[in-house]
């Protein structure tokens, strides 16, 4: 039986350490089924890149609320093109203002998800983006039901991925 | 390790074109709802690559080309080849098992196991710089439990390891236990066979945050250490059957905590009734598990654990330990996929007219339900090569 689980590394590169954000998504995530490999704080790109290929990822998720996003995001891009990697899809979130997201979109950044982006969203777009549909949920609790116990409602949720809640909602 | 990567161009994959990002607003509908079109927030790009199910997740390199660059160090085969057997597909699995196993044991397959948090992924990280910097190659296989709810994992272990990442002589691999209940993924063995043929030297295995029982990471490492911290227990704790019992190498961890002398005394205690080996037969020279105190976070005591590890190293080999237990790793493997091949066959038994057929005639008393299972085990056998008839005639 074959066993396609989607591989997420998420990081979060550069100086801040708003993390809240990046591990409401893991866990969201997580809960959907995927196989999230987390890397800690303040990474560089050359880190970041090294984990998405030795994990094997699908797609690399970077939440950056330091500003350094116009920098951040395109090194990554390059690191993995030159790795043969640009199969990689590379997503991220964080304060991030639409002119740049869009900019980073024409460099090769696949979504920006800025606060207040449900996490569901997140997680369709990532099943779709990776382009395998693999099982979303393979254990005894049926589908809809992908939150455990002691899943705190605003985690699952996701209100908000800016920790100082000052973040600009989508519009 | 080395990494071609540079020099060898995947041709199987990456050929999605990098889009250009016009077209994103509008395919962000598609995948994303009425939402996605919203400026900011929604996916600019729902894909880059050309469609659902022909990603590169429907079409790996094939396993053969994958395993001829493992062997030659290059890492992303390796991550490849790993995501592959951890699907678990038979062809795949079966054509990968048998060409690794001729290049196998070359390694030295290191256990870390203990509870969650007492310092496991720590501990791992402080052992890769030490033998890094002894020049050895160290594979890392990580394991973290998957929800038994979803089948997700959210994989931790690489914040403590990140410090090697760029590391050429080090891999790191983060493993779910998809279901697998010892401590292990189904695959972590055969993850090892792949960072063997790929030239680690040292293959470090760390286990999910284990309880008391889940002993399987023992049945894959040639060393097993078991690291504790203060303030998981008492003595009692301590004499119980499992975890302990497979320990080579007991270290203490978060030795400047209060309670760590009270732990490495009751653990030596326990070393020294006996407690944790079974007598090897005709064994006269026995290992005896050290206790090391430490603490990994800064350091102290991480050499003394290195070392206890090298010397038990030794130990396998003049004792013939290493033979012993590499033999009785192979002979797990065989009867494991003798079962399972069992076990695939009896479900297609069951499926079928053959039990229902047995069991009127166990009903009917015309037969025992013992000769019943005998008859059983016998169906789905393949039919033995049919004799000729003339020769069976001479015969």
């Amino acid at each position: 039986m074959a066993d396609e689980r989607i591989r997420v590394v998420v990081a979060k590169p550069g100086l801040d350490g708003h993390d809240r954000g990046v591990k409401i998504v893991a866990r969201a995530l997580r809960d959907a089924g995927m196989e999230v490999v987390y890397t800690g704080l303040h990474q560089t790109p050359e880190q970041i890149v090294a984990a998405a290929l030795q994990e094997d990822a699908d797609a690399v998720g970077l939440s950056i609320h330091s500003g350094a996003h116009m920098t951040l995001f395109p090194r990554v891009l390059e690191l993995l093109r030159e790795a043969g990697a640009e199969d990689v899809v590379v997503f991220g979130g964080g304060i991030i203002p639409a002119e740049d997201a869009a900019a980073l979109g024409r460099q090769g950044v696949a979504a920006i998800f800025t606060p207040g982006t449900p996490t569901a969203r997140i997680v369709e777009w990532v099943r779709a983006a990776v382009g395998g549909d693999g099982p979303a949920v393979a254990g005894p609790v049926p589908q809809g039901a992908m939150t455990t116990p002691d899943d705190p409602p605003e985690a699952a949720e996701g209100r908000s991925a800016d920790p100082r809640g000052t973040g600009t909602p989508s519009r | 390790m080395t990494d071609s990567q540079g020099t060898a161009p995947e041709l199987d994959e990456g050929t999605a074109p990098q889009l250009d990002v016009g077209a994103g607003a509008e395919a962000g509908a598609g995948a994303g709802g009425p939402h996605a079109a919203s400026a900011v927030s929604g996916p600019m790009r729902p894909s880059l690559r050309p469609s659902h199910g022909d990603g590169r997740r429907r079409r790996p390199a094939p396993v053969n080309e994958l395993i001829e660059r493992v062997r030659g160090g290059d890492r992303r085969a390796v991550a490849r080849l790993i995501s592959l057997l951890e699907r678990g597909e038979g062809g795949e699995l079966r054509t990968a098992a048998e060409a690794l196993s001729a290049s196998a044991g070359q390694a030295a397959v290191v256990g870390l196991t203990g509870a969650p948090g007492v310092g496991k992924s720590t501990l791992a990280s402080a052992l890769v710089a030490l033998w890094r910097r002894e020049g050895r190659t160290v594979g890392v296989l990580a394991v973290d439990p998957s929800s038994p709810y979803t089948g997700g994992a959210l994989l931790g272990d690489r914040v403590r390891m990140q410090a090697h990442a760029l590391d050429e002589g080090v891999y790191i691999r983060s493993m779910a236990t998809r279901g697998a209940l010892g401590g292990l993924a189904w695959a972590t063995p055969q993850a090892a066979r792949v960072l063997d043929a790929a030239g680690c030297e040292v293959i470090l295995v760390e286990t999910v945050g284990v309880g008391q029982a889940e002993i399987d990471v023992a049945g894959l490492a040639d060393t097993t250490l078991v690291v504790l911290a203060p303030g998981l227990g008492d003595a009692v704790q301590i004499a119980k059957a499992g975890i302990l019992e497979v320990a080579d190498v007991l270290a203490v961890n978060k030795a400047d905590r209060e309670g760590a002398d009270r732990v490495a005394r009751d653990l030596r205690e326990m070393v020294h009734l006996g407690l944790p080996r079974v007598p090897e037969p005709g064994g006269d020279r026995r290992w005896s598990p050290p206790v090391i105190k430490l603490s990994a976070g800064n350091g102290k005591g991480v050499d003394q654990v290195a070392k206890a590890i090298a010397e038990h190293g030794s130990h396998l080999r003049s004792s013939g330990e290493l033979q012993r237990r590499r033999h009785a790793r192979a002979a797990r493997e065989i009867e494991e996929i003798a079962v399972a091949a069992l076990r695939t066959r009896l479900g297609a038994v069951r499926r079928g007219q053959a039990l229902d057929d047995l069991a009127e005639r166990v009903l009917a008393r015309s037969l025992g339900p013992y000769t019943a299972a005998d008859e059983l085990l016998r169906y789905g056998e393949p039919a033995p090569a049919p004799v000729p008839a003339a020769t069976r005639a001479r015969g």
